[in-house]
Parts: structure tokens; C-alpha cells; sequence
């Protein structure tokens, strides 16, 4: 490694002046974070509230009308009263409801008692995250319902079936909480690799490549040119990611700061590695953008547990996730946001982030070469 | 240092690709280039220009032979030597989102330029240049032909010893390609620089002192221009007729077999025989009547005749064709009509309320420097972009509210090749013939005809992409024309095409003219506005001169020179006009 200062300096400011004005590097870098942060926070929210649901009584009594008003009381329902099944399916069948509760005669105290007060809850399953969001606030409107009514009444109830989950780390399911860490994974992964493989594929096809290597820069110099101010930019860009989650959506950061910053810059270099591999092979702007999509990106939205749980993944996908950097950064964001400085989880997650970095950037570095073939 | 080479070759190779695709781009070169000198390399596309000059700077290793550039050896001592280097690729590296000041901060700090001395050389580089008021400017919204002043400005701020550039005027309008000259030769005298410049421009191959002609990876011969060109003398020939005008004389000329060029210069035409004398060739092509008087050779000549000995050239400018008679349906009316035409971008008027008109079966060629509004004027006949004022006619149909039925009656050949390239010639005739919406029986009939005419036939299956040059020229043409446009646009089709190429497209040109097809065509060969009936030179948005080449020529014949060139002539116009504005 050869280093001049004059010359590193001068390909760092000519980076500098290109991204401010280039106003595709300044989108992708902090207007794009933003952007997906108001999207994701306002626009979207994977929580369902307010679910129209269908409520079929056969025989009302007092029991029915108290679990009924249990229900409108949660947030998470909205109730409509239909005065026979066969009107309720009609209803769901044209998605005026997205589920049935259907109380049967025999939903009495008695049978309460007994252990078998029968009721069918019909979902639609067409969505299947709502379906499935829906399944698990009716379970905890349930047994709410029959902790109270066991509490007001004095006598126990029998319940076949014991259900008591709770919701740990972000005990309000706002999924808002757990997307702002998913936008920073997302916009790193755009500015380390998309961004970076860009602007190096571009100087292979404007020609200026070719010139840059007639002049006596060195292949470090080079690399470290491309580093250093993506690097800033990217960190940048987490800075206002940071600041929005906490600042305006409320998200909270038990951890410290501080680990944050050096899971972050692990996790960026590992991506700048990337990005700089990736130029190395594919000279031109549009295969490299693709393969910088394709490799990086979207795994890092699908694969990496921001968006879909990797446990729940197959068991060969789940196996893959483990080669994929942005999977232990999600899980570092979501334990310093939500946990806070769980060590057993963060000391791990931040040697692995080291070794895809250092990994991704020798390979760049090992087969950068000051030639045109 | 002079006397002594700054570049020695010694027995250089080069092959890219896998074993199956083999190709060879060089092949044992062996030369010396002399220090203090202006030495240029010539080639025909894909000689191996580029391939050389990349593996002197040892941005390319070569596969057998050695490299000594200054004294150092290129392939290994690639760093030290890029300090005393200046390379300037074909498309030079500037960035265009940096200033003009900011591009020379950049290189001079990356050849690492002294910092003391810098205000100095930069002003003395820029003032050279004529680009001193230019410095805050982003380069990407430079001319052409300023942009490639600044790539040589910013290849020089390092002070190197030896300067390769890489055909620096290709696409460079003839003045600016003069101003660049004159920065070269300023820079052998004053600086006792070395320089290596490749050009595809033979006309400038002969300023050079010494001059190195490849073909297909192979040295054709090393010397001094003028020696070169003597190898020619007694070859060349001046041929006038009476009876026949200089367009069918070109195209009676051009299809004798002894005869290596044509060009039409005046009312006349220039050849270039492989041997011998042009009378016996003349009788034998049936053309008694006319006369022929030797002229002086030059270094094209010696070039083409190197090139058609190597069989070069040979069998595929000669398509089959046939050459047809003089003007069977020139009627004389306007096909064209111009009046008050002008464009804005913004509040920048491109075109300035131009008039002019074309006739049937003319060939009408539109000249001028980068920026002076050709490629406006251009897309507006077309009707790929709407005129903001101003009356455009083509083929009667006003392009202002017709523009669609007036396509229709159109061909156009862009001036990158932009035809499908994984499709093979069929299969892109098909494709424009259906867009043009041939009925299926004429669809058969015109790609017959096309295949017949250009010789195409033997190609027929191939891919597009795997045609060489001249051939996918031929194909845009064969495309452009498969619906029988009254008119052709031709945008610079002839930039980058090697001699024996543009010369078989100015043939065609002429005798699809003498059919009746009317020809708008712009270039930045001048030489080439010699095959044109009329034309005209704009700048700034202006029309400066207009008329037959040799009206254009004729205010600028001195006692000194009684036979301006077109370039003289048109330098002079545009110094002309930029002194007065």
C-alpha cells in the first residue's frame, strides 16, 4: 500500500464535490432515509387496527353482550352485528369484514364453567399477516375477556386451552419501532453497495477510470477515495434515520449510543466492500446497479429480519441468512433500540459484521489492479 | 534526449478473448519513436491503435515482447512511469460534474505538480488553450471540441516528457481540431515534449514528422509523411468529362477494378490506381471521352494504396450496385422548405431564424463547429423535436402539425449505430419494415431488393452486432430506406469509419441522389462537403454561407492559394464571424 497525502486528499475532494452535486447521491444518501422513515412510519404501518369483524350472536344474553363490548373496546377490532351467519359470510365474502365471530347458542355461563362455551372465529385468509395479527388479538382480547369476567363473576372459569402470550421488547406491537432500524439497514445498503458500485462503474464507462490509473495513483488510493466519503455519507444518512426514529416516531434507544455507531460503521464498510467487489467485475452502471440490487438489497429487505421473521423462514433460507451481513445488523438495531446493551447478543453479532468487512474489502483490495483488463 | 527513442517495441502481442473467440489486436509490433518529435499512428478501425497506445502506458500488459518507454519498462514499472506520462484516452476522463478549475486541481495534484508554480502553468496552459475565461465552468457544459482542449490541458499540468493521445479529434469540428494542432506543435518547440497521437484523420497524419501505419495488428510501414507519400507518385489522377457531371463520373470511376480511391474535388474526380497509368483502365470502363492529367500524391494516397496492396479494402467497397444514369426524376421543386426556423432551450435560442430549402434529388449537407445548432436544425427536419418558430417543410407536409405523416416519408440513419443488435440482418429489415407498415407482399420485395443492393445476401443470418463497421453502416442504410423515403437524413454517418468505408457511403449517397432521393447529411469531414451539390456552414445558430462547394470556396481564393480547401474555407468563416461578434 502506497499512500500520498496530495493525492488522496484531491481524489477525496473531487468525491465530495461529485456527490454534492450530483443530486442522485444526496437522494439516495439522506432524502431517500427520510423519505422511507415517513413512509414507513406514517403511510404504512403493519399493525392492524380497527379490524372489521363480523359478530354473529345465536341466543344473546348478558355473557355474549359482555364479550361483545370486550371487544369494541379493544383497539384492535371494530365490530358489525349480523343477524344470522349466512348474512355475516355474504358480508365477508365481500371483504365487508375480514373475520366472523360466531357465538353459539350455548355460549353460557354454564358453559363457561364447564369448559366448552362454544364460539368459531371464521378469518379471512387471503392475507395471511393480517390473518394471522387477527388470530393473535382476538387470543389475547379472549382471555382478557375471561380473566375479567372470572375476576367480576367470583366463580373460575375452565378454559380448554390456557393462552397467555405476551409481547415482549416492544410490548405495544408498533411495528413503527422496529422499521426505523429496518430503514437504516436499507439506506446503508444503498449507499456501501448500490450507490458505491455506481459511481466506480460510471468512471469505467465516461472513460475517467482510464485516465485516473495514466496518472501515478495507486490502487489504495483509489479504494480509499471511494471509502472514505461514502462512508461519511452513509453515516450521515443514519444519523438522520436516528434521529427521525427517535425524534419524531418515539422510537426508543435503550442502548447506548455508542455501540450503535460501531455496529453501523461495521456493517457500512462490510456493504462498501461489497459494493467495491461488485465494480470490480461489472464495469458497466447498469449490470452493476442490477447486481448490487440483486445481492444486496434485496436480501437485505427480505432476508435480513426486518420485514419477515427469520425464524419462521424454511430451514435452508434460514441457513443462508446466516451469509448475509445485513441479518446480524438487524438483529444488533433491534436489540440496541428495543433491549438495550444485551451483551450475549451484540458481542457476537459485531465479530461477525467484522470478519464479512474485513473479508468483502480484502477481496476488493486483492483484485483491484492498476490495468484495464 | 534527441535522437534517442522515447517508446521502444520490441516484438509486441496482443490477443483478448477466450481460445474459441480468439482476436488478435497486435501482432509482433516492433518500432522506435524518436524523442522530441510529433509522430502519429494511422490505422483503419480495429488496426489495434488504441490497444497500442494502452500498453505503452501499461494500463495493458502485452502477451509477448517488451515495452521501454522513457527508459523504464512499461509492463512493470507502470506507477513511475505514469509520473512523466500524459495519456489521453479517446473518450479523456474529464469529469463532467467538476469545474474546469477543479478538473486541473485535481490532475495537477494527482501528477503531483508543484504547488508553488501552479497559478503560473495553469494560466499558461488555459491561455493556450483558449480557456482562461472558461475556469469556473462546469466541463460538462463545455463545446466538443473544448473539452478535448481541457483533457490535453489537464494531461500537461503534471509537466510530463512524453504525451500519448488517443485520436483527440475524433468528433472535434475542424476548427477546434486546428487549435489543437497548433497547442501540439507549440509544445514540440517550446517544451521539446515528445508526442504520440493516434488519428484516424489521414489529412492530419501528414503534419506529423514521422508516422507509424498499422492494419489489423500488423506494421504497415514507419516514416517520414511526405517519403511515404512519394511511394504513390505516378498513381494519382485528375479526371474531368464533358458529357458526364462529376457525380456520375465518380460512380463510373469507382467501379473500374484497377482503381484503389475516388473522390470527387470540384468538377472533377481524383483517383488513386493500383499500378500503372488510369488511360488503359479508363478505355476499358468505356470512359473514352474524358481527361486525365496526373497530379501530386499525398500521404492518403500512400496510405489507401498500402492498405488495397494488403487487400484491404478490397471486396467490400465494391457493392453490387449498379450505376445508374444521370438525374432520371430531378424535378426541381422544393422538398425541403426552411423559413425563419428557431429553437429555444430555455431562453437560449440554438437556432436563430434560418432559411433555406432543399430540391429533389439533391445532396444538401449541413456543416459547422460543436454547438452551432446542426443537430437542432437536424432533429427539427426530422420531427424528433418540435420547432419553437418559424416554417419546416418536408416532403409537403408542414412538421408542425404533421410531423408523424411526414416520418412516414422519411428515412433517418442517427449517427450512433442504432439498429438491434442481437437480431440478425433479416431480422432487423423485417422489424423496420414492419414499423413502417410495408404491406406483407412489398415487405418481401423492398428486403430483396435491399439485400441485393448492398450486399447483403451473405449476411443474412448474422447477428448485427457481429458485422464489421461498413456493413452495419449498410444495414442502417438498407433499414432507412426499406419504405422509399422521398428524403434521407444522414446525421455524421461517416465519423469514425475508416477511408475505403466513407468512401463507398459518398458513392452510395451520390447515386441514390441520381435516383431521385433527396439527401440532407451532416459531416465533420470536410473533404467530404466536396460530394455535396450545395450546402450550407452554420455557427451560433446562424447560416454564415451558402451554396455549391465551390461558391463556398470561391471569396477565399488568394494568389497565394488558388485552390482553397474547404477546411480553409471554412476556418476563415467562422474566424470571420466570431471576429465580428
Amino acid at each position: 500500500m502506497s499512500f500520498e497525502p496530495m493525492r488522496l486528499g484531491a481524489l477525496w475532494r473531487k468525491e465530495w464535490i461529485q456527490i454534492r452535486r450530483d443530486p442522485a447521491s444526496i437522494g439516495i444518501g439522506v432524502v431517500l432515509p427520510a423519505l422511507l422513515l415517513l413512509i414507513f412510519g406514517y403511510g404504512i404501518s403493519l399493525d392492524a387496527l380497527r379490524l372489521p369483524i363480523g359478530v354473529v350472536v345465536e341466543k344473546p344474553n348478558p355473557l355474549t353482550a359482555s364479550f361483545v363490548a370486550g371487544l369494541e373496546e379493544s383497539r384492535y377490532f371494530a365490530p358489525h352485528p349480523y343477524g344470522s351467519i349466512g348474512v355475516a359470510e355474504e358480508a365477508m365474502s365481500r371483504t365487508k369484514v375480514e373475520a366472523i365471530l360466531w357465538l353459539w347458542g350455548d355460549f353460557t355461563r354454564r358453559g363457561l364453567r364447564e369448559g366448552n362455551a362454544p364460539l368459531s372465529l371464521i378469518v379471512n385468509g387471503v392475507d395471511a399477516n393480517t390473518a394471522r395479527l387477527m388470530e393473535g388479538y382476538f387470543q389475547g382480547v379472549w382471555s382478557q375477556w375471561l380473566n375479567w369476567e372470572a375476576k367480576t363473576s367470583g366463580e373460575p372459569i375452565l378454559t380448554p386451552v390456557d393462552v397467555e402470550s405476551r409481547i415482549w421488547f416492544n410490548p405495544a406491537l408498533e411495528s413503527r419501532h422496529y422499521l426505523a432500524p429496518g430503514v437504516i439497514v436499507i439506506n446503508m445498503t444503498l449507499v456501501g453497495a448500490l450507490l458505491t458500485a455506481l459511481v466506480i462503474a460510471r468512471e469505467w464507462e465516461r472513460g475517467t477510470m482510464e485516465a485516473l490509473l495514466s496518472t501515478p495513483v495507486s490502487v489504495s488510493e483509489i479504494l480509499w477515495s471511494k471509502i472514505g466519503p461514502y462512508f461519511v455519507l452513509g453515516m450521515g444518512g443514519m444519523a438522520v434515520s436516528v434521529g427521525m426514529a427517535v425524534g419524531l416516531f418515539g422510537a426508543p434507544l435503550v442502548g447506548s449510543l455508542w455501540v450503535l455507531f460501531l455496529a453501523a460503521a461495521l456493517f457500512l464498510l462490510s456493504s462498501l466492500g461489497m459494493g467495491l467487489l461488485i465494480s470490480t467485475v461489472f464495469r458497466s452502471t447498469f449490470l452493476a446497479s442490477m447486481v448490487a440490487v440483486v445481492a444486496t438489497f434485496l436480501p437485505a429487505f427480505i432476508l435480513s429480519g426486518f420485514i419477515f421473521d427469520i425464524g419462521s423462514m424454511p430451514g435452508p433460507i434460514r441457513l443462508f441468512t446466516y451469509l448475509l451481513a445485513a441479518r446480524y445488523f438487524v438483529a444488533l438495531l433491534q436489540t440496541i433500540f428495543l433491549a438495550g446493551n444485551v451483551w450475549t447478543v451484540i458481542l457476537p453479532n459485531l465479530a461477525a459484521l467484522s470478519l464479512m468487512a474485513s473479508l468483502f474489502l480484502g477481496i476488493a483490495w486483492k483484485k483491484s489492479r492498476r490495468s484495464l483488463e | 534526449m534527441r535522437g534517442a527513442p522515447c517508446i521502444s517495441l520490441d516484438g509486441i502481442s496482443k490477443c483478448f478473448g477466450k481460445v474459441e473467440k480468439r482476436v488478435v489486436a497486435l501482432d509482433g509490433v516492433s518500432v522506435e519513436i524518436a524523442s522530441g518529435r510529433i509522430t502519429g499512428l494511422v490505422g483503419p478501425d480495429g488496426a489495434g491503435k488504441t490497444t497500442l497506445l494502452r500498453i505503452i502506458t501499461g494500463l495493458l500488459r502485452p502477451d509477448e515482447g517488451r515495452v521501454t518507454v522513457l527508459g523504464l519498462d512499461a509492463t512493470r514499472q507502470q506507477q513511475e512511469l505514469a509520473a512523466s506520462l500524459g495519456y489521453m484516452p479517446q473518450r479523456f476522463g474529464l469529469y463532467e460534474d467538476l469545474t474546469v478549475g477543479e478538473n486541473l486541481d485535481l490532475y495537477a495534484d494527482l501528477q503531483g505538480a508543484p504547488k508553488l508554480e501552479r497559478a503560473a502553468r495553469f494560466s499558461e496552459l488555459l491561455h493556450m488553450a483558449g480557456l482562461a475565461s472558461f475556469r469556473e465552468r462546469l466541463s460538462g457544459n463545455l463545446s466538443g471540441g473544448m473539452k478535448q482542449k481541457l483533457g490535453l490541458v489537464c494531461t500537461l499540468v503534471g509537466s510530463p516528457r512524453l504525451l500519448l493521445l488517443d485520436e483527440p479529434t475524433v468528433g472535434v469540428d475542424p476548427l477546434s481540431r486546428r487549435e489543437l494542432w497548433a497547442i501540439l506543435f507549440r509544445l514540440r518547440d517550446e517544451k521539446g515534449l515528445s508526442i504520440f497521437v493516434s488519428t484516424s484523420y489521414l489529412e492530419e497524419a501528414e503534419r506529423c514528422q514521422q508516422v507509424v501505419l498499422l492494419s489489423k495488428g500488423r506494421l504497415l510501414s514507419v516514416g517520414d509523411p511526405r517519403e511515404i507519400a512519394a511511394q504513390a507518385a505516378g498513381r494519382t489522377f485528375r479526371v474531368e468529362s464533358n458529357e458526364l457531371g462529376p457525380r456520375a463520373l465518380h460512380s463510373r470511376l469507382a467501379r473500374i477494378p484497377g482503381v484503389l480511391s475516388s473522390s470527387i474535388e470540384g468538377t472533377g474526380v481524383r483517383v488513386l490506381v493500383a499500378s500503372g497509368s488510369l488511360g488503359g483502365l479508363a478505355e476499358e470502363g468505356g470512359l473514352g471521352g474524358c481527361r486525365a492529367e496526373p497530379v501530386a500524391p499525398r500521404f492518403s494516397d500512400a496510405f489507401l494504396a498500402a492498405l488495397g496492396e494488403k487487400g484491404e479494402g478490397q471486396g467490400r467497397s465494391r457493392a453490387p450496385g449498379t450505376p445508374s444514369a444521370e438525374h432520371p426524376r430531378r424535378s426541381g421543386e422544393d422538398v425541403i422548405v426552411v423559413r425563419d426556423l428557431s429553437r429555444f432551450f430555455g431562453k437560449f435560442e440554438a437556432v436563430k431564424k434560418i432559411s433555406f430549402h432543399v430540391r429533389a434529388g439533391e445532396v444538401f449537407s449541413l456543416l459547422g463547429p460543436n454547438g452551432a445548432g446542426k443537430s437542432t436544425t437536424f432533429r427539427m427536419l426530422c420531427g424528433l423535436l418540435p420547432p419553437s418558430a418559424g416554417l419546416a417543410r418536408v416532403a409537403g407536409v408542414d412538421l408542425r402539425t404533421g410531423a408523424a405523416s411526414a416520418r412516414a416519408r422519411i428515412g433517418y440513419v442517427a449517427q450512433k449505430f442504432s439498429l438491434y443488435a442481437s437480431l440478425t440482418v433479416r431480422q432487423n429489415m423485417q422489424f423496420f419494415a414492419r414499423a413502417y407498415g410495408l404491406p406483407r407482399k412489398e415487405q418481401a420485395e423492398r428486403i430483396g431488393w435491399a439485400e441485393e443492393e448492398f450486399g447483403l445476401a451473405p449476411y443474412r443470418d448474422a447477428d448485427a452486432e457481429a458485422l464489421p463497421l461498413g456493413f452495419k453502416q449498410r444495414l442502417a442504410l438498407a433499414c432507412a430506406l426499406l419504405h422509399e423515403p422521398d428524403v434521407l437524413f444522414l446525421d455524421e454517418p461517416t465519423s469514425g469509419m475508416d477511408p475505403f468505408a466513407r468512401e463507398e457511403l459518398w458513392l452510395r449517397i451520390g447515386e441514390m441522389a441520381q435516383q431521385g432521393v433527396t439527401i440532407l447529411v451532416t459531416t465533420h469531414h470536410l473533404e467530404e462537403a466536396e460530394f455535396c451539390d450545395r450546402l450550407i456552414i452554420i455557427a451560433e445558430g446562424r447560416i454564415l454561407a451558402e451554396g455549391t462547394p465551390g461558391e463556398i470556396k470561391a471569396p477565399f481564393r488568394t494568389a497565394q492559394a488558388p485552390e482553397p480547401s474547404m477546411e480553409e474555407a471554412f476556418v476563415r468563416l467562422i474566424e470571420r464571424s466570431r471576429g465580428e461578434g
